[in-house]
């Protein structure tokens, strides 16, 4: 029912006592935690000797960083760019975009591998500088894949162009050849070098063929008995046919004129002309494609791949595509020679020789540790349209998986985040579930990150994850006493059970000091007012108190009225607003109407009736403490006061 | 692949459980040693301990974080036969220059006769509320009406599971095409071998927890058991540690038209059974988008196993296509 791709590596945790086998662990958004435990569950554990340790495991990847957060940010861009230029895309320019996208993303893996082999060069003997210089091995191996790719789908080099292509490649990732060619020519004697050989024979087997007949020459200068034999091999070099850019023949054209130059070059070999030089006759069976005097060049080849290729320059110059994978087939086993088994690059490799892109997505999911290049490469492939959604195993929805796993390792960090929700956005099916997971995960370390967060959230409507954070925040602003962000948050959450929970507190505060926090936030609620009926409360009690404060009696009169009659008030805040009164109805002026003091009455009675509406806690403290019961008198005569003194004034003529 | 930090932790005996709260900021430790320990991470990545009490009269097995929207709050359960509701409180001034906070007891739950062998919080959207298992084979479940009183607990349903228990779990999935459902496994070694896993559903009408499937193939005891996270599934994923790591699919057949009383009927199957181990699992936990999953077992290691397709693509091919996890790149020793 399983299978198994190649063993799992193992990560050792030092410090682990091999004896206590069992362990405890739990996962976070970017670590693991991992506890040595006993699960035997009885209560009489043996006493351990020496304190536990808990283990915190996180991807390595943050040792690189600093240099992988280029790469992320850069790569990211190229792939926003492209989700948005697909719909501009037809014919062949949409080829040549593509191609251009492709390059792209090779040239930030290369910005990013230089800069980690400086590291790695100045760190060499440390173990840091170990890891940097694997971490350079990864991504050159990364760039030879994708390069490849590139050539084989996304440019979809046909016959004759394919081995120009295929050249570039091992010449771009194969044999520091311009070290070594610095190093000869910049001798005294470069033909007399020890590595002269090896150096032409090099650029031989890369097709470098103007540059090995400038060694000829030299050679030549310094050998007088061999000159006309490299002069001979020269040409021969010279004059081999091959497809250039922009030239127009045809490939059968070629075809007939390498044929004719491969039977000289097997005429000089056969008439002995090199003979009397084992280098040079090397050289000549080399130029006639031979497997074997390849062979002998093993070391200089340094890999199948490379074997490969010279072996196409040199006998199948005009293969075609679908032709390759016999040739890589047939390289790789000549080459390892049963000596030694493929690698997983080897079977990478292989796997694009033979067209199969579903294997070769699923071979470097397997062998890289992180998602970014399977992700990166796989969307460039789908744009491509050349993952067919009938082969369900692989879909268009591999895509979106790649992206999505690649993505969530984005989260886990605490500004890449922000680039983790450009993949999700361009992740149609699942992409918007996967963000909403996402993102109510991301510690919310400071306000400005919060409101960037909440943004995000808000410009997708998620508003279940608007209201869950604001909720989470408005909870921890409650819980550390800071009432006005705790409003602010149950506002923009819309949290009207919250808001209502919020406002009872300030309420409550301003019973228990007499003055409101956070007026600004008050004043300015405007239309948020009206979330719960306790906020709308607070908001116009605190405009009653301001109504007061500018000596707009009238208004403020009213206001305070209606809070009580239209409801709105909460009965047990009805004591405070009727004491609030007071100093209205002792005004010199008549503020309330005879009616309004009606009202005020009707109030104070419906308070203290002693009514068993529920068991009303202020009716009963009414009649129990002295202290209401002075208010209450209070009240009452102050009412009758001004009563009597509105009813006068509204019995009156004017001005009288 | 994977580096290590290792922080001393203090506990005077075995630690039983560790937990990461919601945003990975923070994490509890219980031990036999009848203590809790709650850690905090500094902005540079640091932990401190930030809190250390004695929470039960016995080891305590399990500690878990309730959802941040109901506060700073945590769970435990232990050996003494109770579980607890433990809140964090804003302390004095002083005592945060000190990097210290306070945990006070809301709650213990007495209910339960033998020891407490699980605690966890049901999804956020269900209210605060949580579930407690126990060695009687009583799962409990209590609720908190009012979130801002957290010593006001009340037990709404007791549900009998026949077996000594060892797990839950809640099905986080949040859509309103389900049912709220706990899992339940049981780790009883009688040889009565009855099914160990349980699984019950919420039933709107009669407005309790009935059982919805048992899984029959699960016959060894089960040592912990995990839903997984629903990136918009119609069937739910369920794991499960017993003596391998199994992974079965649970798809909702489609209720008749006139039987809309029952709990919903599952195609239940086996997709993944991974013996690695070689040895009793004992533990099995989800990553955020429940694409991977880990292991622990007898053998000292930490396994992930990664799903290699997309989930939607199993929804089509339940049962033609095997779901292959993949052992990924990484044990832990």
């Amino acid at each position: 029912m399983e299978e198994f791709d190649g063993e799992p590596t193992v990560t050792w945790i030092p410090g682990v006592n091999s004896q206590k086998k069992q362990m405890c662990f739990d996962w976070g958004p970017g670590e693991m935690l991992v506890c040595e435990t006993s699960f035997n569950k009885k209560e009489k554990s043996e006493m351990v000797a020496g304190c536990p340790f808990i283990h915190i495991i996180r991807k390595d990847i943050d040792v690189y960083s600093k240099i992988l957060r280029k790469l992320f940010n850069e790569s990211h861009g190229i792939f926003v760019g492209l989700q948005r230029i697909e719909e501009e895309l037809t014919g062949k320019s949409r080829k040549a975009q593509l191609v251009r996208v492709s390059k792209n993303y090779r040239s930030v893996i290369r910005a990013c591998m230089e800069e980690m082999h400086q590291f790695a060069v100045a760190d060499k003997d440390s173990a840091i500088g170990r890891q940097f210089s694997s971490q350079v091995s990864i991504l050159s191996a990364m760039e030879l894949i994708w390069n490849l790719c590139e050539i084989l789908f996304i440019e979809v080099a046909p016959a004759g162009p394919l081995l120009l292509y295929l050249l570039d490649w091992v010449r771009l990732h194969v044999c520091e050849v311009d070290s070594l060619s610095a190093d000869v020519l910049g001798s005294e004697n470069p033909s007399k070098h020890e590595s002269f050989w090896n150096l032409v024979t090099t650029l031989v087997l890369q097709g470098r063929l103007d540059e090995a007949r400038q060694m000829l020459s030299k050679e030549a200068d310094s050998n007088p008995t061999s000159a006309g034999m490299c002069r001979v091999l020269g040409d021969l070099m010279r004059t081999m046919p091959i497809l250039s850019p922009g030239n127009t023949q045809t490939l059968t054209e070629l075809e007939l004129r390498w044929q004719h130059w491969h039977e000289e070059c097997e005429r000089h070999l056969q008439d002995g002309t090199f003979a009397s030089n084992p280098h040079l006759e090397s050289l000549c069976k080399v130029l006639l494609g031979d497997d074997a005097a390849l062979l002998e060049h093993k070391e200089l080849l340094s890999n199948w791949y490379h074997f490969l290729v010279t072996r196409l320059l040199y006998s199948q110059p005009t293969v075609k595509p679908m032709d390759l994978h016999l040739y890589a087939q047939s390289s790789l086993d000549l080459f390892l020679g049963g000596e030694s088994s493929p690698e997983p690059l080897d079977n990478i490799l292989m796997a694009a020789f033979e067209f199969d892109i579903h294997q070769v997505i699923k071979e470097c999911s397997i062998a890289l540790s992180n998602w970014w290049f399977v992700a990166h490469l796989t969307d460039l492939l789908d744009h491509c349209k050349l993952l067919q959604s009938h082969n369900l195993y692989f879909g268009s929805n591999m895509r979106e998986f790649l992206l999505l796993e690649y993505a969530s390792g984005l989260f886990a960090h605490h500004s890449l985040w922000q680039l983790g929700v450009d993949y999700c956005d361009h992740c149609p099916e699942l992409g918007r579930v996967s963000l909403e997971l996402h993102i109510e995960r991301i510690p919310l370390t400071t306000e400005q990150k919060a409101l960037k967060v909440l943004r995000v959230c808000e410009q997708r409507q998620m508003t279940e994850q608007v209201r869950s954070i604001c909720k989470v925040l408005a909870m921890k602003a409650v819980r550390n006493n800071r009432l006005g962000s705790a409003l602010s948050w149950s506002i923009r959450a819309k949290d009207a059970a919250f808001a209502t929970l919020v406002s009872d507190r300030f309420l409550r505060d301003y019973c228990e000091r007499g003055c409101f926090s956070d007026l600004d936030l008050i004043d300015n609620l405007g239309p948020a007012m009206m979330l719960s009926d306790r906020l709308t409360f607070l908001g116009k009690y605190r405009e009653f108190h301001r109504l007061y404060g500018e000596k707009c009696f009238v208004d403020a009169a009213s206001l305070l009225l209606s809070l009580m009659t239209s409801q709105i008030a909460p009965r047990s805040f009805w004591m405070t607003l009727l004491t609030d009164a007071l100093p209205l109805l002792e005004q010199k002026q008549v503020i309330f109407s005879a009616e309004q003091t009606y009202e005020l009455l009707r109030c104070l009675e419906d308070l203290t009736s002693g009514r068993p509406l529920c068991g009303e806690p202020d009716a009963q403290q009414l009649q129990d403490d002295d202290i209401e019961t002075t208010k209450v008198e209070i009240l009452r005569l102050a009412l009758a006061r001004n009563l009597a003194r509105s009813v006068i004034k509204e019995g009156s003529l004017e001005g009288s | 692949m994977f580096v290590a930090r290792s922080i001393a932790a203090d506990h005077k005996d075995l630690i039983h459980d560790v937990s990461f709260d919601f945003h990975g900021r923070r994490m509890a430790t219980c031990s036999s040693d009848q203590s809790v320990k709650v850690w905090d991470k500094s902005e540079s990545g640091e932990w401190h301990c930030t809190a250390s009490w004695k929470t039960h009269s016995g080891s305590v097995w399990r500690v878990t974080w309730a959802h941040p929207e109901f506060g700073q709050v945590l769970a435990s359960c232990s050996f003494d036969r109770t579980a607890a509701v433990w809140e964090e409180i804003v302390g004095e001034s002083n005592d945060k220059l000190r990097g210290q906070s306070h945990w006070v007891k809301r709650t213990t739950l007495v209910d339960s006769r033998t020891s407490v062998t699980d605690v966890k919080f049901a999804p956020k959207h269900m209210g605060l509320m949580l579930a407690t298992c126990s060695a009687d084979g009583i799962v409990r479940i209590y609720e908190a009406p009012d979130v801002m009183n957290l010593s006001q607990w009340s037990l709404q349903h007791e549900i009998s599971c026949k077996l000594s228990c060892s797990c839950i779990s809640w099905n986080p999935s949040s859509s309103r095409a389900h049912a709220p459902m706990i899992a339940v496994g049981s780790d009883d070694s009688s040889p009565n071998a009855m099914a160990k896993v349980q699984i019950f559903e919420y039933n709107e009408n009669t407005r309790k927890y009935a059982k919805a499937e048992t899984l029959l193939t699960v016959t060894d005891p089960v040592h912990d058991i995990a839903f997984a996270p629903n990136l918009g599934r119609s069937f739910h994923i369920l794991a499960i540690a017993t003596k391998d790591v199994r992974i079965f699919t649970l798809k909702p057949v489609r209720k008749e038209l006139t039987s809309s009383g029952g709990p919903t009927k599952f195609e239940i199957h086996i997709v993944a059974q991974f013996d690695n181990h070689n040895s009793q699992v004992w533990r099995v936990s989800w990553n955020i988008t429940g694409t991977v999953l880990a292991s622990s077992g007898d053998d000292g290691c930490v396994r992930l196993w990664k799903g290699n397709s997309s989930v939607e693509e199993l929804l089509l091919y339940v049962d033609t296509l095997e779901f292959s996890l993949r052992n990924v790149n990484s044990e832990i020793f």
